[in-house]
């Protein structure tokens, strides 16, 4: 039987109260995450319990934690934050690979009542810049590999006051602004004053892409904790005994939500894998660690299915329990390829940087539907709304704009000085997501697209104004236009058009250079994978580009109406 | 046909430049991929930086991550499609 028991019974009979009393939460009282995950749990008489075994890139490199090791260190990094005038309502950022200290800073920051801003370490000095500087950061945590990309946009933020190091050994002198802190080498802190944070006080700033404009902050607060638990319980069905693999980066949604909160504040033991992707080192990490649930992306199940089926032979992976996957929709022949050669299916969960918890999904214990994203959540309102009117959509089948109605504890709160976008998220009192799907007769949605121009690589989105506007600055690209492109493993990569400026030449050469550019800019994923030379865009009477034309060509779909086109 | 000792020098070169971050130590058998030095993503680049560097085509299916994995993989790769 799974931790969730009847669907059924349960939309029937739902309330958030349940996950508040198990928690022994009561509206009014404080609630703070990074207590919730550490202090309480050594309180439930699991102090000794394994929280975290990291693994680096050579496996022989590895370090374990007991819940009480995470309490207690989690005190030292705060204290430390403390000390150095960082409080309540102040923005850290987390910027490094999957290091221990990357989860026990991200702790460290919530227990002081600061808020966590957490950043995919391989972002370029340009999108680092874009998101420190809206947050207004006061602080950075990062290592020596990545402190050099701050060290270049530094002079542009001035009010990032602290960078600090943590693995800086002393063998070079520190630059400007940067301390070290070697969390071992510290004073371990056995009582810490954690902070009261209240249901609304501020947790987490994520940042997401949207068509247009810079990254948006999305703002979390401790309160979705509520959410975290109750989905990890009942859609990851984590159980007391488990050994628990969330495979995506805290520098993204899934990595805080499920990758810390979820499983720390029900107690579970977590594997971390901090190397690039291999099929042979993920199977072998499962094995050697034993793992019973793994939650994962389909970029990397369809790379493990493109790996082959005699890679996954040699590896015994009988401890897998359960399986789920999220970030883009899984098809269905990765849910059968799953199913046949681990023995399990992966279950497929939808859900966003700004719901901050699961919010469809196909549940443990219910029939997959291959190629469906399952039904809602007990306890949310959900529809398909009619793009024109935004009024629910009652036909079976027809397709529309996933909605909800916006109550559910995790939900974000607004984006960061940008409230006028939170507002256009709304319709008729529903939250519009930006995503399109079909219900079926049975109630399971089915993922047809994004509603808008935003790529989706890999499980990640990236804003395709935010790369064209990088384009620019090369100084070959004279005009750029860039869409999604189709791709067997990512679902979508970046294509790029451009047109170049008079005395540059289109060539090999050149397009690898305005890739590397871009790469090193904003990030390998906003990266074009292929970058196509026109000599004109397609583009309105009025001079807007036409992205739709261009969109419509690498699908192969029509391209509808081009009456406004100039340069047809 | 380039000296393969010459091409993987030129290869592990361009990896150093233009992937790798202060205090990283490559060398030709150091894992890219596994390693988490060069993600998929980048993995293209590196894939094109080889195709018009030694004016070949290698194939989408033979351009994995296994045979990206470290410098002298890769350097046998091209080898093939020279």
């Amino acid at each position: 039987m799974s931790n969730i028991g009847s669907y059924d019974d349960r939309l029937k009979n739902f309330s958030w109260s349940i996950a508040e009393k198990e928690l022994g939460y009561k509206p009014g009282d404080t609630i703070n995450i990074g207590w919730y995950c550490t202090d309480r749990i050594c309180q439930l008489g699991k102090a000794n319990k394994t929280a975290l075994i990291w693994e680096g890139r050579d496996e022989d490199n590895m370090r374990k934690y007991s819940f009480n090791d995470l309490r207690i260190l989690s005190n030292t990094f705060g204290a430390f934050l403390r000390s150095l005038g960082i409080h309540d309502g102040d923005r850290v950022c987390l910027f490094m690979d999957k290091v221990p200290e990357l989860y026990i800073g991200f702790l460290g920051i919530l227990k002081i009542g600061a808020v966590a801003q957490p950043l995919f370490s391989a972002f370029g000095d340009e999108s680092l810049y874009v998101r420190l500087e809206n947050a207004g950061t006061k602080a950075i945590i990062t290592t020596r590999k990545h402190a050099s990309k701050v060290q270049k946009i530094l002079d542009k933020l001035p009010k990032l006051e602290h960078i600090i190091v943590i693995d800086d050994e002393g063998k070079k002198a520190l630059k400007e602004k940067e301390i070290a802190f070697l969390l071992d080498k510290a004073t371990p802190v056995e009582h810490f004053d954690v902070f009261p944070a209240k249901a609304e006080s501020h947790s987490l700033l994520h940042y997401t892409s949207g068509t247009t404009g810079q990254p948006k902050g999305v703002k979390h607060v401790h309160y979705s904790l509520i959410s975290q638990y109750l989905t990890a319980k009942w859609v990851l069905d984590l159980l007391d005994d488990d050994i628990y693999w969330c495979t995506a980066d805290p520098g993204w949604v899934t990595g805080t939500s499920y990758g810390i909160i979820g499983p720390w504040s029900l107690g579970i033991t977590q594997c971390v894998k901090d190397s690039g992707f291999s099929a042979e080192t993920w199977y072998r990490f499962i094995e050697k660690h034993k793992i019973s649930m793994w939650y994962s992306a389909p970029t990397a199940i369809r790379s493990l299915m493109k790996a082959g089926n005699e890679v996954v032979r040699q590896f015994d992976l009988s401890s897998l329990r359960h399986l789920a996957s999220v970030g883009e929709p899984l098809n269905a022949e990765a849910v059968i390829w799953s199913d046949k050669m681990i023995g399990k299916p992966f279950h497929d969960t939808y859900w966003q940087t700004e719901t901050g918890s699961i919010m469809i999904t196909n549940f443990p214990g219910m029939k997959i539907r291959p190629g469906s994203m399952g039904k809602a959540f007990p306890g949310l309102t959900s529809a398909i709304l009619d793009a024109d009117t935004f009024e629910p959509i009652t036909e079976v089948n027809k397709p529309g704009l996933i909605a909800f109605r916006f109550d559910w504890p995790a939900r974000l709160r607004t984006y960061w000085n940008n409230q006028e976008t939170f507002d256009k998220k709304f319709k008729n009192g529903w939250y519009i997501t930006g995503d399109r799907s079909t219900i079926d007769k049975d109630g399971y949605f089915w993922f047809i697209g994004r509603d808008d121009d935003v790529i989706n690589t890999g499980g990640h989105l990236v804003s395709p104004f935010e790369v064209e506007s990088a384009l620019l600055e090369h100084e070959a690209v004279a005009e750029s236009a860039v869409v999604a492109k189709p791709d067997e493993v990512n679902m979508e990569v970046v294509k790029a058009f451009v047109t170049l400026k008079p005395g540059f030449v289109a060539s090999d050469e050149l397009e690898l250079e305005i890739m590397n550019f871009i790469r090193k800019k904003l990030s390998p994923l906003a990266m074009p994978q292929e970058i196509e030379y026109m000599d004109l865009l397609p583009k309105t009477r009025s001079g807007k580009i036409m992205r739709r034309v261009l969109h419509a060509k690498e699908w192969g779909e029509e391209i509808g109406d081009i009456s406004t086109l100039e340069n047809d | 046909m380039p000296d393969i000792n010459e091409m993987k020098k030129s290869i592990l070169q361009y990896v150093i430049k233009e992937y790798a971050e202060e205090d990283d130590d490559v060398t030709f058998d150091t894992p890219l991929i596994s390693g988490g030095l060069v993600d998929s993503f980048s993995m293209v680049s590196l894939k094109r930086f080889l195709e018009v560097k030694y004016k070949i085509s290698i194939p989408d299916e033979r351009a994995t991550p296994e045979a990206f994995d470290n410098v002298t993989k890769i350097a046998n790769l091209v080898l093939e499609y020279l």
